[in-house]
């Protein structure tokens, strides 16, 4: 690659928070660096695998609307955990984790808890105690 | 407190932390030059280990082996240590930062505040450097940030302990017994040598050249296996292993070229600087196999002709790292 064609397609993925370092030869043949911020291809790869993953998670959402799952069963895969992970990073067993997916026992937590798994998942409270069910 | 610490923006973090902190003791290595005397180029397919719902492909070795192995290659020592309590790895970290030593850590980018939240998912292998700390807030050097950031205790201890596959477990390592002089060529010719090793001599077919081919192999039958909308996540991921935070791009390829050049330079050996060019040669390659994979997951191409040939660049990159490894293999 030469470093007038360090690609410049910016799809807005990196936020304006930083530029990727490339390395490209100049007119010469030598090696240096140059800032990018995002090349198509790529840029395509990480929307074609975030729209896929949303499409699972609105799959999971249509079942907690509909009351067969707790919110947190969206929020999981929403946030690409599975109940292994969310029950490490929650110091508890895979099956209470998974106990807690059902709204049955989701209805008995604690805000403690709640606040707990929230933090876990990058979301406010709200968004688990709020979730609009039918 | 803050310690004296210059920020060198690098494509990869691994390579970044590690020349960052040699700076810092005096030991001026560019990021490329660490990544070839750490031998951190490589390719493996992992088709049995799925990554967000992928099968997995990597184009350097396990995490931590490039610091490992340049530091090595260098004759340094290293201090690295692991945590159960992340009280306690915290306290160390407070007590390596008041003796005024820069410290190199292990992180999940999931909770990593100052992150794109696009590349915010279960990855645990990334690197940082703490140079500091004022009030609540530690004083962050991220390699693969333009500039320096901070984070709050609480958030500290969040990344350092992040879960999942390599979990980080509170990791913490610094370069330790500088030598008086450093042998650069040596570094070079050990880190090569393993270089073609890895990539010419592993006996596992998913690992190194053979790896690719066997990619290729694979790229022809998903269409037909796992349907279109699998397949084209499939060949998203390897793309998106390719160029993602921290290659330089084209999977460490330019970046090997641009040490093979140096290399030339310090060793006197013209036969690098041809083998550099040869090595852009397989990274612009590279890029060719992610304009035409693009093709597939962007307009979802139903023909199978675009996996046909993106196999087929495959097997054609197969073939040309090759030649430049066995090309490196005669000069050491």
């Amino acid at each position: 690659m030469k470093k007038d064609e360090i690609p410049q397609d910016d799809a807005n993925l990196l936020e304006g928070k930083t530029r990727d370092l490339c390395y490209a030869v100049d007119k010469d043949g030598n090696y240096t660096t140059g800032l990018s911020t995002g090349w198509d291809p790529k840029n395509a790869a990480l929307q074609h695998a975030l729209d896929f993953f949303d499409e699972r998670a609105q799959e999971v959402k249509e079942k907690v609307l509909k009351g067969k799952l707790s919110p947190l069963a969206y929020f999981m895969e929403a946030r690409f955990m599975d109940a292994n992970l969310l029950a490490d990073y929650m110091e508890i067993s895979k099956r209470d984790v998974k106990r807690h997916m059902t709204p049955k026992y989701f209805k008995d937590l604690t805000d403690d808890v709640l606040k707990e798994y929230a933090e876990i998942l990058r979301i406010d409270l709200k968004d688990l105690k709020d979730f609009p069910t039918s | 407190m803050q310690i004296d610490f210059k920020h060198h923006q690098s494509a990869h973090c691994e390579n970044g932390v590690t020349s960052n902190l040699l700076k810092y003791y005096g030991i001026d290595a560019s990021e490329p030059l660490i990544f070839g005397m750490g031998a951190g180029i490589f390719f493996t397919y992992l088709p049995f280990v799925k990554v967000n719902h992928a099968p997995g492909s990597s184009f350097r070795p396990m995490p931590g082996l490039v610091f490992k192995r340049a530091a090595s290659n260098l004759g340094l020592g290293i201090y690295r240590k692991k945590y159960r309590n992340p009280k306690k790895a915290m306290r160390d970290l407070d007590e390596v930062l008041e003796k005024g030593m820069p410290v190199g850590i292990q992180v999940g980018v999931f909770h990593l505040t100052y992150f794109p939240d696009p590349y915010r998912f279960h990855f645990n292998a990334h690197n940082l450097v703490v140079f500091g700390k004022e009030g609540d807030n530690y004083l962050i050097s991220d390699p693969v940030m333009e500039t320096t950031t901070t984070l709050t205790t609480k958030e500290m201890q969040r990344v350092r302990f992040a879960k999942g596959i390599f979990a980080p477990k509170g990791q913490m390592y610094y370069p330790k017994d500088i030598p008086e002089s450093i042998n650069y060529e040596l570094a070079i010719k050990k880190g090569i040598k393993k270089a073609c090793a890895d990539m010419l001599g592993i006996p596992i077919p998913l690992m190194g050249v053979k790896g690719i081919k066997w990619l290729a192999g694979d790229v022809r039958k998903w269409p037909k296996k796992h349907g279109e909308k699998k397949a084209a996540l499939y060949l998203g991921a390897v793309v998106r292993m390719q160029e993602e935070i921290g290659t330089g791009g084209a999977g460490f390829r330019f970046m090997y070229a641009a040490f093979l050049q140096e290399a030339a330079e310090i060793t006197g050996k013209s036969e690098l600087k041809d083998l550099s060019e040869q090595m852009t040669a397989c990274g612009d390659r590279w890029r060719d196999f992610a304009i035409n994979s693009a093709r597939i997951y962007k307009s979802r191409d139903k023909s199978g002709e675009s996996y046909e040939m993106s196999a087929d660049i495959l097997l054609d990159i197969a073939d040309m790292e090759k030649k430049v490894f066995t090309g490196l293999k005669k000069v050491y």
